[in-house]
């Protein structure tokens, strides 16, 4: 196969995130996606065989047009969907962005460590992974998959040396405590590779989505966590 | 030649002849530390900014207009000195004999004149009426030459906005002179030039300069009795930094006085006050505190800065504006910036006094800009919405490194470089009117070349723009023709006396033709070409719609298929431009700038292949069509900057609104991140940008309740506003225009 003809499908392209990774980024949300998070604000990248198709090449010839935007710190994100069930193709855009020095930054789920996984890491400048929740019980009832295959994924990053930042959702009543934020702590201290913890507020105005695919968001009578507690939480986590 | 005024600045070419630059060049100190210096408002600033605030309050009540003096016609001498609290004042002067107050100038049309004070519930003075029965204005110059097919073009709104009506302005004298140099010198200068014209052939042009001349020296004159009268003697270099602020004051209040110009812009000031600040700081006359009290004195009264205009105007140019464009920052041929703590001390007037449309701040930003003033102006816009930003880096080399910008973004070379101002032709209109063959839906006109209604189930784009092309070509050469005569006629009968005595006197001229609609344009041409675009017609065999069906790329999502069209048309304009000959020898320049009469020129075009329904605002500026963008903010700022600044060399006009969420979760992350993103823009050779940081809803709730935003500003295009003094239609179209938010 020639270099960069790897393909991929995609759902969206955003030409400026602030949000996914450090300084200005061209975010590329991949299609498909292994999890049902019962929180997920993007129902609309769940189905693999859904988006658009772009080649590796495509996509950096895409993420050039826009370098001169990302200073320092800024570059390329993968986000999602779960990027990590595309390894093959991630891997290409991430290989061909090193070469023209653009940083990359892959934001995952972290629960799929195979070869293919293994070798996207080896270019990949940062890891924004999102570790839903601290306790396996809740893993398993609102995500569907096991917490330790989280956690053998954060200590993969902690081996290969990978900056990491940990990001989690906070939904009222499931994790806006402090035993979480305690164990959240308490997990980035063990990995030296975590430099950042991100509380995330849950949020709604995904609703039109699942209205729109005609499915029930689970979550649809959970209330946005306030402010202040997102303060408090905050604090928490810094002291 | 020496001074005692001038002990301690370095000697150089500047003492021998006029040459501003020079002396900035030999004497200024670059600054490229943080702003952690600056002091804030002293307790009589806060004191005399209240005033200010009241009177404002009392403006607003009133309609807009706190009062007007209809009995004497503005000009350097015909008013009392006037202050706001004349114990309290470091700079004084005033453009009429009380704060507010407007005055009256009826040289550019007595009409206008009339229907501004009217639409105010006053009456223009019988005396002023009677003396102006026997003066010929620019206004009824102009009317006279005007060829039948010229009304026509400005009666059904293809091209408008022209200054055939009121004041052209967009001159900049170069009043640091007078600080520099005194009026004496000036004159002196003047005289001599004078002289030296009877060496050659006295032709129509010679002519010209020679009573040109003879009226700058007298208004210069003016300009010390003017001075006289508020008890300064201006004749002589200024001797201090408080006396170079007042003297630099003094020739641009002469200027309001004199001229109502659409745009009365101020230069480059800021580093030239920085050198006797720093003088006086080292002699150890003046302190932090002080100087940051001078710049914000002489700001408040840039503030308060008013002319008296005609609700029309106002469709035109919302927003009460006066265009004070300070050009903030830079950097010089030699590889060091102009930044200097003073370009920082003019950015936190925004601070000290609150935020505000006027001056209209505007950072010439290099990539090359020490980091710590990038950071900072990052932080004066997520702050206050209140500046704009214009690429150094390519109008450097065409202007050097002594440019201003008049209005909003036309740069010319201070005292050197002078405009004339040329509004914009509707180019979507235009399309319309080609299509159907020399007529125009809207007012029922028959105006350009005649021709049959483009006929076909389909639009074919190659048979299009065949037809375009030839009404660009007729309209071209109608467009430069009117700016003959108007421009003729504004040198005949309203000659801007005081700001050419602050100019060269041999100047280069730049004539600044203008476009309206191009995003429009841009992508009705991709429908046409991409898509199919199926004509409606009305009973008599008119286009009066489009049935668009099918996929199309749109302006501002970073797709070279559609981008190049908007690219091609502006480089098509000014070629076809560039045919007919420019009065007194100036040369052609094209913008894409269309303050707030987007929404004017929307009301007066019909629909268009696009999908943009009848009499619906156009975009403001080269900013894509609202909402249309869809791969986000630098996707937009990408195709905006494909536009070239070598065919648009008036400037080409970007208005950027981002919510804080979208820039960053943190204020540090939002400035560098900010930062970032000028940069990025600025290295593809974009050439203006205005930023807004706000979220819709603020603009929603200042829309319902405006009395409880009052010092709401938001960049509109190319300058800035406060939001309730928009009318309520610019006020909506504004709302509805695209906010790059947070993914």
């Amino acid at each position: 196969m020639s270099v960069g003809a790897l393909v991929g499908r995609v759902h969206s392209i955003q030409s400026l995130g602030t949000v996914d990774g450090p300084g200005v980024r061209f975010v590329v949300f991949m299609q498909g996606c292994n999890l049902r998070c019962k929180c997920c604000h993007n129902p609309d990248t769940w189905r693999l065989a859904e988006g658009k198709e772009y080649s590796a090449e495509e996509i950096v010839k895409k993420a050039l047009r826009y370098k001169e935007y990302f200073g320092e710190k800024g570059g390329i994100t993968l986000s999602g969907g779960e990027p990590l069930l595309q390894a093959d193709f991630a891997r290409e855009v991430f290989s061909l962005c090193k070469k023209e020095r653009i940083g990359t930054c892959l934001d995952t789920s972290g629960n799929i460590l195979n070869e293919s996984v293994k070798a996207l890491l080896e270019h990949t400048d940062r890891v924004l992974l999102d570790l839903k929740y601290t306790e396996d019980a809740l893993y398993r009832e609102n995500v569907g998959c096991e917490m330790g295959a989280v956690l053998n994924f954060l200590s993969y990053l902690n081996e290969k040396n990978i900056p990491t930042t940990l990001r989690q959702v906070i939904i009222p009543g499931i994790n806006d405590n402090e035993k979480n934020i305690l164990k959240l702590k308490e997990i980035a201290k063990k990995h030296t590779v975590v430099d950042k913890i991100e509380l995330l507020p849950f949020r709604k105005i995904c609703q039109t989505k699942y209205d729109e695919m005609q499915i029930d968001f689970p979550f649809k009578d959970i209330p946005e966590p306030e402010n202040k507690a997102m303060d408090s939480l905050n604090k928490m986590l810094s002291e | 030649m020496k001074h005692n005024n001038w002990l301690g600045f370095k000697e150089n070419l500047w003492q021998d002849e006029i040459n501003v630059r020079d002396f900035i060049q030999s004497n200024y100190k670059e600054y490229i530390g943080d702003a952690e210096f600056l002091s804030g408002a002293t307790e009589r600033t806060r004191s005399l900014m209240d005033k200010l605030n009241s009177l404002f309050k009392e403006e607003r009540k009133k309609g807009g207009v706190l009062d007007i003096d209809t009995n004497t016609v503005s000009s350097l001498t015909s008013y009392a000195p006037g202050y706001i609290d004349k114990e309290n004042e470091i700079i004084v002067g005033m453009q009429t004999d009380s704060p507010l107050k407007r005055g009256v100038n009826p040289f550019g049309g007595i009409r206008m004149a009339r229907q501004a004070c009217e639409a105010y519930g006053y009456k223009l003075g019988d005396n002023i009426e009677k003396e102006f029965l026997y003066r010929t204005t620019h206004n009824d110059g102009v009317f006279r030459a005007y060829t039948e097919e010229m009304r026509l073009a400005r009666r059904c709104h293809v091209i408008t906005g022209l200054p055939d009506a009121y004041g052209r302005g967009r001159i900049i004298g170069d009043y640091r002179r007078v600080a520099l140099y005194g009026v004496d010198r000036l004159i002196e200068e003047k005289k001599a030039d004078k002289a030296h014209l009877t060496e050659g052939d006295f032709t129509t042009e010679q002519i010209r300069l020679s009573e040109e001349l003879f009226r700058q020296i007298t208004f210069l004159g003016y300009l010390k009795d003017m001075a006289a009268m508020y008890g300064f003697d201006i004749s002589r270099p200024a001797a201090n930094a408080k006396e170079a602020i007042q003297w630099t004051y003094f020739a641009y209040l002469a200027a309001i006085k004199e001229q109502n110009g659409a745009a009365m812009s101020l230069g480059r000031v800021s580093t030239f006050f920085d050198i006797y600040i720093e003088r006086d700081i080292e002699n150890g006359i003046l302190t932090e505190e002080g100087a940051q009290e001078l710049i914000d004195d002489f700001v408040m009264k840039l503030r308060i800065a008013r002319h008296l205009r005609t609700p029309e105007y106002n469709e035109l140019f919302g927003g009460d504006p006066m265009w004070i464009t300070e050009a903030v920052g830079g950097m010089g041929k030699d590889g060091r910036t102009l930044v200097t703590k003073s370009s920082f001390r003019i950015l936190n007037t925004l601070y000290t006094l609150g935020s505000s449309p006027e001056p209209n701040l505007t950072i010439l930003w290099s990539t090359e800009l020490p980091e710590n003033f990038k950071r900072f102006c990052a932080q004066v816009s997520k702050d206050t919405d209140s500046i704009q930003y214009e690429n150094d880096d390519i109008m450097r080399p065409l202007h050097g490194d002594d440019y201003a910008i008049a209005c909003c973004v036309s740069a010319m070379e201070i005292g050197k470089q002078m405009q004339f101002f040329g509004a914009r032709c509707n180019l979507a209109k235009l399309l319309l009117i080609a299509i159907n063959g020399g007529y125009d839906t809207m007012s029922g006109i028959h105006i350009g070349p005649q021709m049959p209604v483009m006929n076909g189930e389909k639009l074919d784009f190659d048979e299009v723009m065949e037809r375009y092309k030839i009404y660009i070509a007729w309209m071209s050469h109608l467009y430069v023709n009117t700016m003959n005569i108007i421009h003729y006629m504004h040198d005949k009968y309203a000659y801007e006396k005081i700001q050419m005595a602050l100019h060269d006197t041999n100047v280069q001229r730049l004539m600044a033709f203008g476009i309206a609609g191009l995003s429009v344009v841009a992508d009705s041409l991709s429908a046409i070409k991409f898509a199919n675009v199926r004509p409606i017609k009305d009973g008599n065999g008119f286009i009066i719609g489009f049935d668009t069906t099918g996929e199309f790329p749109k302006y501002g999502n970073d797709d070279d298929r559609v981008d190049l069209i908007a690219k091609d048309m502006t480089h098509l304009f000014i070629t076809e431009l560039r045919k007919t000959p420019a009065y007194r020898n100036a040369i052609h320049t094209l913008s894409v700038l269309t303050i707030t009469s987007n929404v004017m020129y929307g009301k007066h075009t019909g629909a268009t292949p696009d999908g943009r329904k009848d009499a619906e605002p156009f975009a403001p500026g080269a900013n894509p069509m609202h909402n249309r963008e869809e791969n986000g903010a630098l996707a937009s700022l990408n195709s905006v900057a494909k536009l070239s600044y070598d065919d648009c060399r008036d400037g080409i006009s970007n208005t950027f609104s981002i919510t804080p969420e979208a820039l960053g979760k943190t204020e540090d992350e939002r400035i560098t991140n900010l930062v970032s993103i000028l940069d990025g823009y600025f290295a593809k050779k974009a050439h203006h940008i205005n930023i807004n940081v706000l979220n819709r809803e603020t603009l929603i709730k200042a829309y319902e309740d405006p009395e409880a935003f009052p010092n709401l500003t938001i960049r509109v295009s190319g300058y800035a506003v406060n939001f309730h003094k928009l009318s309520r239609e610019q006020q909506r179209e504004v709302i509805s225009r695209t906010f790059h938010t947070a993914i």
